[in-house]
């Protein structure tokens, strides 16, 4: 064998069809007669759905216009949008003041975004958060420092929807933890009230207890006292997230091996400082992947609160397409509606993923 | 003060409130008191209420009169039919949307679900997005475009669209011919029922039958043919009837046939394309839950494909569907109760009606609550037989 072809066999490269393009669209869209028959077939309908779609989204469609130029258009008339944003987003809040829940959603937004590295989850992030949701609630209330009141039951749009979830989550948390602790309990008598509790608030639907706010809630209280509707709903939605937190929490707590109860225990640490030092901690952090799937059902199951007539961001929508201007644009709106739960859910889950991956890594080594 | 303590100890005159048992007695008698107080407190309130603005208490309007029509019923309903039985109306209409919605999103999730897995990237990368969109997408807004799509973008049935003969898409919703009553319908149910005794009664000899002498019997084939054959011979046996009820327009609407309002197809269409994404990713995880390695040493004992799948993917990967698959379908059955956003009748928006009618919410609320406490413990009643069933299995 001569030196020419040593050099000759190094040059050999795999065939054209097993590599670049060709290659990966031969492995991926037709390995084997079936795989070619539904690729075929796919390709065939999503080119008989999305020019369509496409032509009807952006091309034939209006967008700035007035509700005649919906009526002879050809595509979606996203001029409903445009035309009402303010009151999809805002609802019934002052119109002059809605510069106020903007702000307060920047700075939520913001302090999201800020939240999202690990590293900075210590102490001083919750007291940012304390601050932070302080001044979003004074932003939407107002009635300090110059800025006019804004009674509660103007508040609705986006900022409702962000208010019932954002307090359903923190509130429903401890009150999870506490249920799911009462659940693993020794004590009898704890332990059938959490169980019952959790198991009739995880049987029924959230709507029956949003009826049971808005309609028997005010027979509970003493003559003349009534609780505002917004907070009645936001009960009911605290009460029942709760009760599916404990559950996965419950989870958490079952996956701590025994040994660290018996290790704190021996430590002669009592059972607050158990749970608080010990227990919690690891619990807690196994369960944040399934915690998130909780919140953001959660964040999905506000908008039922349209059923018992709160003005949240679907109400708005309902209300804009209700005026007989824009009737019959349901689809655009609704369109828009599902973008926004969209982005908001999908950052969630995307984030969930992103943690699991990480914690899932610092457990392997 | 240690000193005092070891002495304690040895005496055992622990004082009450360092041993563990009295605390927890202590403990517990003070939650069941803050307990009781509260609902002392609240049943007390709203007695007071209840006298206060003249509100009936009690069961007793169940029997009177509930003097408002229902749109679409299983049984025989009008408006002078008692509380009781409109009540009744709603459990059915919900157990129907809940029966079918659970049929077809199990087969589409299970599709689906094994689309995502196919190793054809664009079909994957489809069911990937599907299934992402739906579960990001609150069910409630779902309802609304679909039942706004129906009813915005359908036509009025004199100009109802006629996709198939016999078959109209409508604002009023889908009308489709079904077979006219006859006398062998009643029969064929009987062949049919017949035909599933027997193919059970054939898949147990069939496997006695392999056990002993190893011989396998086509149960699939022979199941199919029971199924399908039995009823047909029944059929033709009644001289074969092929009259059908079709639909036809007469004045503003159809007449004949069978229709589904567009209340109803939006739900069912709202809940099924909803739940079958949960469906999809429970049954792409039970799937990939089975290592491949059962596959290959299933390959090397000679199983051909379908063995493989029937004989050792299924049944160990069932046994992780099955659980989380049973809390979609309860939660495909609590989601139903949206039907009252969009004015399909079922419980919870037959209940509402009757709340406001007799002004009774309480007993309402609770008729509620306790019907679907019933669907979750009949569900949970399942799960713990099949978990038994499949612990028996285990070796």
């Amino acid at each position: 064998m001569d030196e020419r072809d040593v050099a000759d066999m190094d040059e050999i490269k795999p065939p054209k069809s097993q590599t670049g393009i060709i290659g990966w669209i031969r492995q991926n869209l037709f390995n084997g007669t079936f795989n070619s028959i539904l690729t075929v077939i796919t390709l065939f309908f999503l080119w008989k759905t999305v020019p369509p779609l496409i032509r009807w989204f952006f091309i034939d469609s209006v967008w700035t216009t007035g509700s005649e130029a919906c009526y002879t258009a050809d595509g979606a008339c996203w001029s409903v949008i445009s035309n009402n944003i303010r009151f999809i987003l805002f609802g019934l809040y002052p119109h002059d003041l809605q510069w106020r829940p903007l702000i307060a959603i920047a700075l939520l937004v913001a302090l999201l975004a800020y939240s999202r590295d690990r590293r900075r989850w210590r102490r001083s992030l919750f007291y940012i958060w304390a601050t932070g949701l302080f001044v979003m609630g004074l932003l939407m209330k107002g009635g300090l420092f110059g800025l006019e009141n804004v009674d509660t039951t103007r508040w609705s749009g986006l900022p409702l929807t962000l208010l019932l979830s954002i307090f359903g989550m923190v509130a429903a948390y401890p009150l999870g933890v506490l249920l799911a602790l009462g659940r693993r309990s020794r004590m009898p008598a704890i332990k059938s009230l959490c169980v019952v509790y959790i198991e009739m608030i995880r049987g029924v639907p959230l709507i029956s207890l949003l009826f049971m706010s808005s309609i028997m809630f005010p027979l509970f209280l003493p003559e003349g006292l009534t609780i505002n509707k917004i907070l009645r709903a936001q009960i009911a939605i605290i009460l029942f997230t709760a009760a599916y937190i404990a559950e996965v929490v419950r989870g958490g707590l079952q996956a701590i091996p025994r040994g660290q109860y018996e290790a704190a225990e021996s430590l002669g640490l009592n059972f607050p400082q158990k749970m608080r030092l010990i227990v919690l901690p690891q619990a807690l952090k196994i369960v944040i992947p399934p915690t998130v799937g909780i919140l953001v059902s959660a964040f999905k199951d506000t908008s039922l609160v349209v059923i018992i007539a709160l003005y949240d961001l679907l109400k708005t929508t309902q209300s804009v397409l209700s005026n007989p201007k824009w009737m019959g644009f349901s689809s655009e709106a609704y369109i828009f509606i599902a973008f926004i739960y969209f982005i908001c859910c999908f950052s969630m889950s995307n984030y969930s993923r992103k943690l699991e991956r990480e914690l899932g890594a610092g457990e392997r080594h | 003060m240690p000193k005092n303590d070891a002495a304690a100890l040895m005496t055992g005159t622990i004082p009450f409130w360092n041993d563990p048992d009295k605390r927890a007695i202590i403990y517990q008698i003070l939650t069941l008191a803050a307990v009781g107080a509260a609902a002392y407190y609240l049943i007390s309130n709203t007695l007071a209420n209840l006298a206060r603005q003249n509100i009936a208490t009690g069961f007793g309007f169940l029997q009177k009169e509930s003097a408002f029509e229902i749109g679409e019923s299983l049984i025989r309903y009008s408006a002078a039919d008692t509380y009781a039985r409109a009540l009744w109306v709603g459990v059915l209409n919900t157990l129907k949307v809940s029966f079918i919605g659970i049929v077809v999103t199990v087969i589409l999730g299970t599709v689906i679900g094994i689309a995502r897995l196919s190793t054809n990237w664009l079909v994957s990368k489809l069911a990937g997005i599907y299934i992402e969109v739906m579960q990001d997408i609150p069910i409630l807004l779902q309802l609304f475009f679909w039942y706004a799509i129906f009813y915005e973008n359908l036509p009025s049935p004199r100009q109802a669209m006629a996709p198939f003969p016999g078959v109209f898409l409508s604002n009023r919703g889908f009308m489709f011919p079904v077979p006219e009553s006859h006398p062998a319908h009643p029969y064929m149910l009987l062949a049919f029922a017949a035909a599933c005794v027997a193919v059970w009664a054939m898949q147990r000899w069939a496997r006695k039958r392999q056990a002993r002498t190893g011989r396998i019997f086509p149960v699939i084939r022979a199941s199919f043919c029971l199924l399908l054959g039995l009823p047909i011979l029944v059929w033709t046996l009644f001289g074969a009837p092929t009259q059908m009820d079709a639909p036809e327009l007469s004045g503003f609407n159809f007449n004949g046939g069978l229709s589904l309002s567009p209340e109803f197809g939006a739900l069912l269409l709202g809940l099924v394309l909803y739940t079958a994404a949960f469906v999809a990713e429970i049954v792409r995880a039970g799937i990939q839950s089975v290592s491949y390695g059962q596959v290959e040493a299933a390959e090397a004992l000679g199983l051909r494909p379908a063995m493989v799948l029937h004989l050792v993917i299924l049944p160990q990967a069932l046994r992780v569907i099955i659980p989380p698959l049973t809390s979609q379908m309860l939660n495909l059955t609590k989601n139903s109760s949206l039907a009252v956003a969009i004015g399909y009748p079922d419980f919870v928006s037959v209940a509402n009606t009757t709340i406001n009618q007799t002004g009774q919410a309480i007993e309402g609320v609770l008729l509620i609550m306790a019907c679907y406490l019933c669907f979750s413990l009949l569900t949970s009643l399942f799960m713990n037989w099949y978990n038994k069933k499949m612990a028996l299995v285990e070796r």
